[in-house]
């Protein structure tokens, strides 16, 4: 099992997950599965970051005298468990018994539950309908919207064996939704060129 | 990509009877494909429908798409713009259904009147479509061309034909006497209709000339000796052409006609008091009325003789300069010495179609002189015959179709009502004599006249007014204009009105060629041999 990290908090449209290792996170808008009772849950990055543990512990700059950002770390190893490395995933469908529903599932991840990053074949599997791109579109986001649609469908489309054939017909789909906003749409799809 | 028959093209989405149907392309059909005048059929849910794509459009589904358009190089964003928020979208022009209602499964296809439901599938035609829609090719309907864009022969009901005064119009250059030739070698093989051919400019009886071409095209009498008779006016000029002719017209002073000079007025500038004195002259003098008045020189004469009948003397002069300029024709002589409207009449009678080829005399003041007389004489004679035929006597004379030129000059507002030709046109079958009429301005024709012919085939028009008259009182009128516009400046033509079940624009087939001849000359014999060998088969 390739998990990257482990929800620590859950709702219904998103949850935050840590990872195991500082730094390591899943590229933004890549698609991440976690495995819940009689589903699994999937969900695209769409936020990530690294801070203190302690909220009021604010870290401070520590390599004036140091040659390297590994040096840092390397003279102040504490800092590997002061940090640490979140990333929120938005929920934006499941699969049960091998069908795929682009929609909200009805009970949210539990907390603990390990994120994984997902296989080709399940980028595959998961892109064969643009729905989610809605839920994406229709959630308030601390990120750009158009921003996170593009890099989603440009991770996908890496799985694809015809990357641009995808964002193409991504495009389409994209193109309906956005029927009355065509700047809108024109941001979305200069971030989709390759 | 091209498009093939069958293939979806896109699907209905409003419509209404009046105005037709409008037609969401789907993206993977080609705008570019499209072309109007083609045929679709739609699937509704109750019936398929037949129609005519009368017009193509592009559509945007956000206004502001077209104000700031994505850059040319960016071929990405025009990929995934195509068919989504920019679309093809085609005006279809429902004409006929065919299947969902008993009447027609038994009378095959039914104009419409309704629209395809929302959605409907819409295909391009396939040749099974077309023949259910116009038929094969069979005893009484002849090849007449291609519809445009597509390998299916059009075939044209020539008995209904026929039956009614038809007309042929376009630019001058547009293919009009070629498409003339074609419909009588038809008439001639699938009517029962002879035909009379008034040829102005010698195009339909040995040879006709061949625009762009070396040497002429075999005309009717080359490709069936025996059905056709040439006559001619000018014997002179048809032995230099090599013309074999049967007759040669003569025409006598003493065979003009009061009615015949009025019909002239215009051409030969005459007086309304110049044609009057015409009536009084022929009063007076009987018969011989033009060559007596021409014969009077001697003033005195001239003076009782004006005074008798109380004709001013300007109109004199000029009666007598219009007589004049008649007298000049070289084919007009003082007595005939044998009757050229018996003679056509024999042919006629014998099913031998006759072409009057008019030589040199190619000025309008010949032809209508000339037409007007033979035809006034001959449909007397059909009126007659068909009379005594109503009578339960013998049996009707075969229809009879008379193939005029510059119509307009013959039919138009002024003289419609003198000339027997707008008599033809507006009594249609009723004596068995319908009209072919060649012109080049429709709008010059008489309104009811162009209302009474049964199919009209047009090439290209590019006049606002003569695209109206031609079209008038067609159902999707509008629809059709697009289509008339666009046909090619040659060998391209729409038909439509009694003979088709639908308007369509087509490509006459070919006539020039080795093998064309060939398909012609041989299309009865082998047909003939057909219905032998069946006979045969069961005898």
């Amino acid at each position: 099992m390739n998990k990257i990290g482990e929800i620590v908090e859950s709702t219904s449209t998103e949850f935050t997950a840590e990872c195991y290792e500082l730094h390591e996170l899943p590229a933004l808008g890549s698609l991440v599965k976690v495995t819940a009772v009689e589903m699994e849950i999937f969900g695209i990055v769409c936020q990530s970051g690294t801070a203190g543990i302690e909220p009021g512990r604010h870290p401070v700059a520590r390599g004036k005298d140091e040659a390297s950002e590994e040096a840092v770390y390397q003279s102040s190893p504490q800092l590997m468990k002061l940090l640490r490395s979140e990333f929120q995933v938005l929920v934006v469908g499941h699969i049960i018994n091998g069908k795929t529903y682009q929609y909200l599932p009805s009970k949210p991840a539990h907390i603990h539950a390990f994120v994984q990053a997902c296989s080709p074949e399940d980028i595959k599997q998961f892109s064969q309908s643009f729905d989610f791109l809605n839920i994406m579109l229709n959630n308030r986001l601390q990120i750009p919207t158009e921003e996170l649609v593009a890099a989603g469908l440009r991770e996908m489309s890496k799985a694809h064996a015809d990357p641009h054939a995808f964002l193409i017909a991504a495009g389409k789909s994209l193109t309906v939704i956005f029927s009355g906003d065509y700047h809108r749409l024109k941001t979305i799809l200069a971030r989709l060129k390759q | 990509m091209e498009t093939q028959p069958n293939q979806n093209l896109g699907i209905v989405v409003t419509g209404s009877v009046e105005k037709g149907t409008e037609v969401r392309l789907d993206s993977s059909a080609s705008v570019e494909d499209m072309v109007v005048g083609r045929y679709v059929t739609i699937e509704g849910k109750k019936r398929r429908f037949f129609g005519m794509v009368t017009d193509i459009s592009l559509g945007v589904t956000d206004e502001q798409i077209t104000i700031s358009p994505p850059d040319t190089s960016d071929t990405f964003t025009a990929e995934i713009l195509e068919g989504t928020a920019t679309y093809g979208t085609l005006h279809v022009l429902p004409m006929l259904t065919i299947g969902g209602e008993v009447t027609t499964i038994n009378e095959g296809p039914q104009p419409v009147k309704t629209v395809p439901s929302h959605f409907s599938r819409v295909k391009l035609a396939s040749e099974a479509d077309m023949e259910t829609v116009f038929g094969k090719e069979d005893n009484s309907r002849f090849f007449i061309g291609n519809p445009l864009d597509m390998e299916t022969k059009l075939c044209l009901n020539l008995e209904e034909l026929v039956k009614r005064s038809n007309g042929i119009f376009g630019k001058s250059g547009t293919g009009k006497t070629f498409l003339t030739r074609l419909l009588l070698i038809g008439m001639l093989q699938k009517s029962k209709a002879t035909n009379l051919i008034f040829d102005m400019h010698n195009e339909y009886g040995w040879a006709g000339s061949f625009e762009g071409g070396k040497g002429g095209v075999k005309a009717l009498k080359q490709l069936f000796p025996s059905r056709v008779a040439v006559f001619t006016l000018d014997e002179e000029n048809s032995r230099h052409r090599g013309v074999s002719t049967d007759f040669v017209v003569r025409i006598g002073y003493d065979e003009i006609e009061p009615e015949d000079i009025g019909l002239l007025r215009q051409t030969l500038n005459l007086t309304d008091q110049a044609v009057e004195a015409v009536y009084q002259l022929k009063r007076h003098f009987g018969k011989g009325w033009m060559q007596q008045t021409l014969d009077i020189s001697d003033a005195a004469d001239v003076e009782t003789l004006l005074q008798s009948m109380n004709i001013h003397e300007s109109s004199f002069a000029n009666l007598k300069r219009g007589l004049a300029t008649i007298r000049r024709l070289p084919f007009l002589v003082a007595h005939a010495q044998t009757n050229a409207v018996d003679n056509i009449l024999g042919y006629l009678d014998r099913g031998i179609n006759v072409v009057l080829e008019f030589g040199r005399h190619r000025d309008i003041t010949t032809y209508m002189l000339v037409a007007n007389m033979l035809a006034r004489r001959i449909y007397q004679r059909y009126q007659e015959k068909t009379e005594v035929a109503m009578a339960g006597k013998v049996t009707p004379p075969t229809p009879l179709v008379i193939t005029i030129e510059e119509a307009h000059k013959f039919l138009n507002h002024d003289i419609a009502n003198q000339t027997i030709f707008g008599e033809i046109a507006r009594e249609m079958r009723k004596y068995n004599v319908t009209l072919l009429v060649i012109d080049q301005r429709p709008s010059a024709i008489d309104e009811e006249i162009m209302s009474q012919l049964g199919t009209k085939i047009t090439c290209l028009l590019d006049n606002e007014r003569d695209i109206d008259s031609v079209l008038a009182g067609v159902s999707g009128k509008n629809d059709l204009k697009t289509v008339l516009a666009r046909l090619a400046p040659k060998q391209q033509a729409l038909i439509f009105g009694h003979a088709v079940p639908m308007p369509v624009a087509f490509r006459p087939r070919d006539w020039g060629t080795a093998k064309s001849y060939e398909e012609f000359t041989h299309e009865n014999s082998s047909e003939k041999k057909a219905e032998k060998d069946i006979k045969e088969l069961f005898e």
